[in-house]
């Protein structure tokens, strides 16, 4: 692993850098902020609404977040920062959070926040409509407001403050009732010409083409936000968004958003930062799930057989360009809260896989082929046709002969968690703060048919169901975090689905940016203290 | 008015076609969010319509378009009809532009190299003519950018205008030309290639006519008889070809908009068939094959102008 290339090692310091945060802020507040300026960033995916208390997605974060705000964000220590939450509580029995409203907060529109906004968005958007508050809040009984400025939330069942809160900057944000009230809350004009009280204004939104946000001089943030206006550029084509970055008509890029071959080259240019610095919180991982369904994957010796026969640390080193490392199950090893070393692993061991699989029962036929199976992947990121690839070339020397098909999002989805139509599969499993947000319902069994990201691998089993539903509900938060490791040891002794790999996304930044990616969430963050020196 | 059943077939074909396609626009939704409960997607099928029979959706869609109503678009919460509208400016202006520069620009160096046979300049004008044909758009768009836009900062590398410049008036007119020109060379260039043969070798195979012997009998000279006698008639079959060409263009400019990453609807138009947005696609195939048949009546009249044999009576 002693490698010198350069972009593993640069690569490596930039995976310090959460430790280092702290030290970030100090170097950059020695320059004096400079105010004014617009600045340029590339989405490479034009989103149906612009609204987060409805939709939870990084995509929606990116420029929504800017304009609405979430009770709670997260400061350069990874630490709960107050937004439109000032303080929270929770009872003894779990069962009520109490939280203290920022005061002197206005909307855009010019109206006063309180905490009848709280309690409507709780109610009507996070509770009916958000992917994962549904799930989230599915106990959520009513909000009291006794006064403008509290919010009591009431829960049928206990409710994990560590849960709550650690959810808060992701599916925590507020919208105005004023605006939603006695409307199709799906169809609401507000969608896509967002109201919030964020340090930006939502101005214009023309198809097909950019977003822009102007400054809000009437932030609650006294002095701030630095920039005057951020326009959103919607480049879909990927080598076309490199050359605008080149070019220098846009200044940044989030969320791994161009071709990993330019993230690469552009990390030897001086005028761009390449970091997944600022990415911490969203890690994502690459996945092999199996169809229990099919017989010969119905024997955990083959699952374990076809994990031994994959080199993840090669894939990792070769293909992504060294950014990632080989994960431990389904809690990354950034969730500091709920990680734990020592899982059950299975490391790269062809013969093992070969002994596993003839141990089986799955002898080698004609042509050194045990037996074939047919492989989805989806068109998610470039290194999902990678990583198949390299899956398919791997099982072959263990004489498991792979078709790999590569249907879009829609047909795969469907194929996949609708009509169980696969044996392997490939996809992201994106990592959410909790593990109980989105994380344990890949393994949980229950979730009806047809619901995408969900265990739909036929795999049942009541004592891991009944572990992952105690660990979600219980409300010490030591207890918590003892059982989420017990429950990763299950998972990978079972492994009904295998995390491969444990990666962040990456930034490319122009250098012309100034006190950016300075918390664990920061392309979904505010961007209140950015500044620009053009 | 023949072109009125043509219309219906393909629209009913292309609704039961979609509904081979497996997945919803609910289904294209998770996965660009990253996933949700099933409840939401129940209530998100409910809101989009997606309830109900396919039949029942075909004769309601059908229902709809005779009272020219083409619905609501599921990825853009607007009516179809708006967001078409708003994406057939940057499609009409980079068609129109390609096809008017790859129709003269064909044209000339069509009638260049028949005038010199054989000639070192007729080789040459050949060769880049196969080289147009032969290269992917989606390449040469990418490798001009780099050339034009990173290397020699000449020329924007994509967009429609200057966002944010508050240009107006003539100066706006002037910006969009700007961010025009490499889309349009680009899109234009495999045209301009089956343009270029198209006139070479009706220009040679009119000037073995014998109106044109007629006319050189006559003492006319070269150049008159080229503008004359030879031209008019050598260009009825590049006519043909724009109508024909007209359709073909809009789907090649699906790759040209992403590359320089137009508002168009071709973008729009993949963009709706990923996101399964049934409505969108159908409006954009509606909007497409009146504009394809309008061009196709125009080459008509413009048939009837340069030869006066074809008349609209006869």
């Amino acid at each position: 692993m002693t490698t010198t290339h350069p972009t593993r090692r640069r690569l490596l310091a930039s995976a310090g850098a959460l430790a280092m945060a702290a030290a970030l802020p100090a170097t950059t507040f020695a320059q004096e902020p400079r105010r004014g300026g617009t600045i340029t960033v590339h989405m490479p995916q034009e989103q149906r609404i612009l609204n987060p208390a409805l939709r939870a997605s990084t995509g929606v974060y990116v420029i929504a977040s800017k304009i609405m705000e979430p009770l709670v964000d997260l400061n350069e220590k990874g630490e709960l920062e107050p937004m439109l939450a000032t303080s929270w509580q929770g009872s003894a029995d779990g069962k009520t959070i109490t939280i203290k409203l920022r005061e002197g907060v206005k909307w855009h529109d010019g109206k006063p926040f309180t905490s009848a906004d709280v309690q409507y968005t709780a109610m009507e958007l996070w509770k009916k409509h958000l992917n994962y508050g549904t799930a989230l809040h599915s106990a959520l009984e009513a909000v009291d407001t006794p006064d403008a400025h509290t919010a009591i939330f009431r829960y049928s069942r206990p409710m994990p403050m560590d849960l709550f809160m650690g959810a808060a900057p992701d599916l925590g944000y507020i919208a105005p009732k004023h605006v939603y009230e006695g409307t199709n809350i799906l169809d609401n004009p507000a969608n896509v010409a967002p109201i919030g009280t964020g340090p930006f204004k939502f101005a214009q939104y023309e198809r097909g083409q950019y977003v822009i946000a102007e400054r809000n001089p009437d932030y609650w943030r006294k002095g701030f936000p630095y920039l005057d206006k951020i326009v959103w550029r919607f480049i879909t084509d990927k080598a076309a968004a490199t050359a605008a970055i080149e070019a220098g008509q846009v200044h940044m890029s989030n969320y791994s958003s161009l071709p990993l071959a330019d993230i690469d080259r552009l990390g030897k240019d001086a005028r761009f930062e390449v970091s997944s610095r600022g990415n911490e919180r969203q890690p994502f991982q690459n996945t092999i799930e199996f169809n229990l369904r099919r017989k010969e994957l119905s024997d955990v010796r083959v699952r374990r057989a076809i994990i031994h026969a994959v080199d993840t640390d090669f894939f990792i080193e070769n293909f992504l360009y060294g950014n990632g490392k080989r994960a431990h199950g389904p809690i990354p090893s950034v969730s500091t809260n709920f990680y734990k070393a020592g899982a059950p692993d299975y490391a790269f061991d062809v013969k093992k896989a070969n002994a596993l699989l003839d141990e089986a029962g799955f002898k080698r036929g004609a042509g050194g082929v045990r037996f074939s199976v047919k492989m989805l992947s989806p068109p998610f990121g470039e290194d999902i046709p990678l990583w198949s690839t390299f899956i398919q070339q791997s099982l072959q020397q263990v004489g498991i002969k792979v078709e790999v098909q590569r249907p879009d999002a829609a047909t795969y989805l469907t194929a996949v968690y609708r009509d169980w139509d696969y044996d392997l599969s490939t996809g992201w499993h994106i990592y959410r703060a909790d593990p109980a947000i989105s994380t344990m319902v890949w393994y949980r069994s229950g979730s009806p048919k047809g619901t995408a990201f969900t265990n739909q691998w036929g795999w049942v089993d009541p004592k891991a169901d009944k572990m992952m539903d105690d660990a979600a509900f219980e409300i010490d938060p030591a207890k918590r975090k003892a059982a989420y490791p017990e429950i990763v040891n299950l998972l990978n002794t079972e492994v009904p689905l295998w995390m491969a790999t444990e990666r962040q996304f990456i930034s490319v930044t122009s250098k012309k940016l100034k006190n950016h990616h300075n918390n664990p969430r920061w392309p979904s963050s505010h961007w209140a203290d950015l500044w620009f020196e053009p | 008015m023949s072109s009125i059943p043509t219309l219906l077939i393909l629209l009913a074909g292309l609704f039961i076609l979609l509904q081979f396609a497996p997945g919803d626009t609910v289904d294209a939704l998770m996965a660009q969010m990253g996933g949700g409960d099933p409840a939401q997607a129940a209530e998100l099928r409910r809101f989009y319509g997606l309830e109900g029979s396919a039949a029942v959706r075909l004769l309601d869609y059908l229902w709809r378009l005779v009272r020219l109503d083409l619905g609501f678009s599921a990825i853009y919460n607007k009516p179809v009809a708006t967001v078409i509208l708003e994406r057939l400016p940057a499609t009409l202006m980079l068609m129109l532009s390609a096809l008017s520069f790859a129709f003269f620009a064909g044209m000339l160096l069509g009638i260049v190299s028949a005038q010199r046979v054989n000639g070192w300049a007729d080789t040459l004008i050949s060769l880049l003519g196969l080289l147009f044909y032969a290269t992917p758009s989606f390449w040469l768009g990418l490798m001009s950018i780099v050339v034009f836009s990173i290397w020699l900062a000449w020329l924007p590398p994509g967009g429609l205008y200057e966002i944010g410049s508050g240009a107006t008036g003539i100066w706006l007119v002037l910006d969009i030309a700007r961010h025009l020109i490499q889309p349009t060379i680009t899109l234009a260039l495999i045209f301009l290639a089956i343009y270029l043969r198209i006139m070479r070798a009706s220009m040679l195979e009119v000037s073995t006519l014998d109106f044109v012997r007629t006319a050189r009998a006559k003492g006319l000279t070269r150049g008159e008889i080229v503008r004359r006698h030879v031209l008019r008639n050598a260009l009825l079959p590049m006519v043909t070809l724009i109508g024909l060409q007209a359709g073909t263009m809009l789907g090649g400019s699906v790759v040209i908009e992403s590359v320089f990453s137009l508002p168009g609807i071709g973008r729009l138009a993949y963009e709706s068939v990923v996101q399964r947005d049934l409505n969108t696609l159908l409006g954009i195939v509606f909007v497409s094959a009146v504009m394809v048949i309008c061009v196709n009546f125009i080459v008509d009249l413009i048939y009837a102008r340069l030869d006066p044999r074809i008349s609209a009576g006869a």
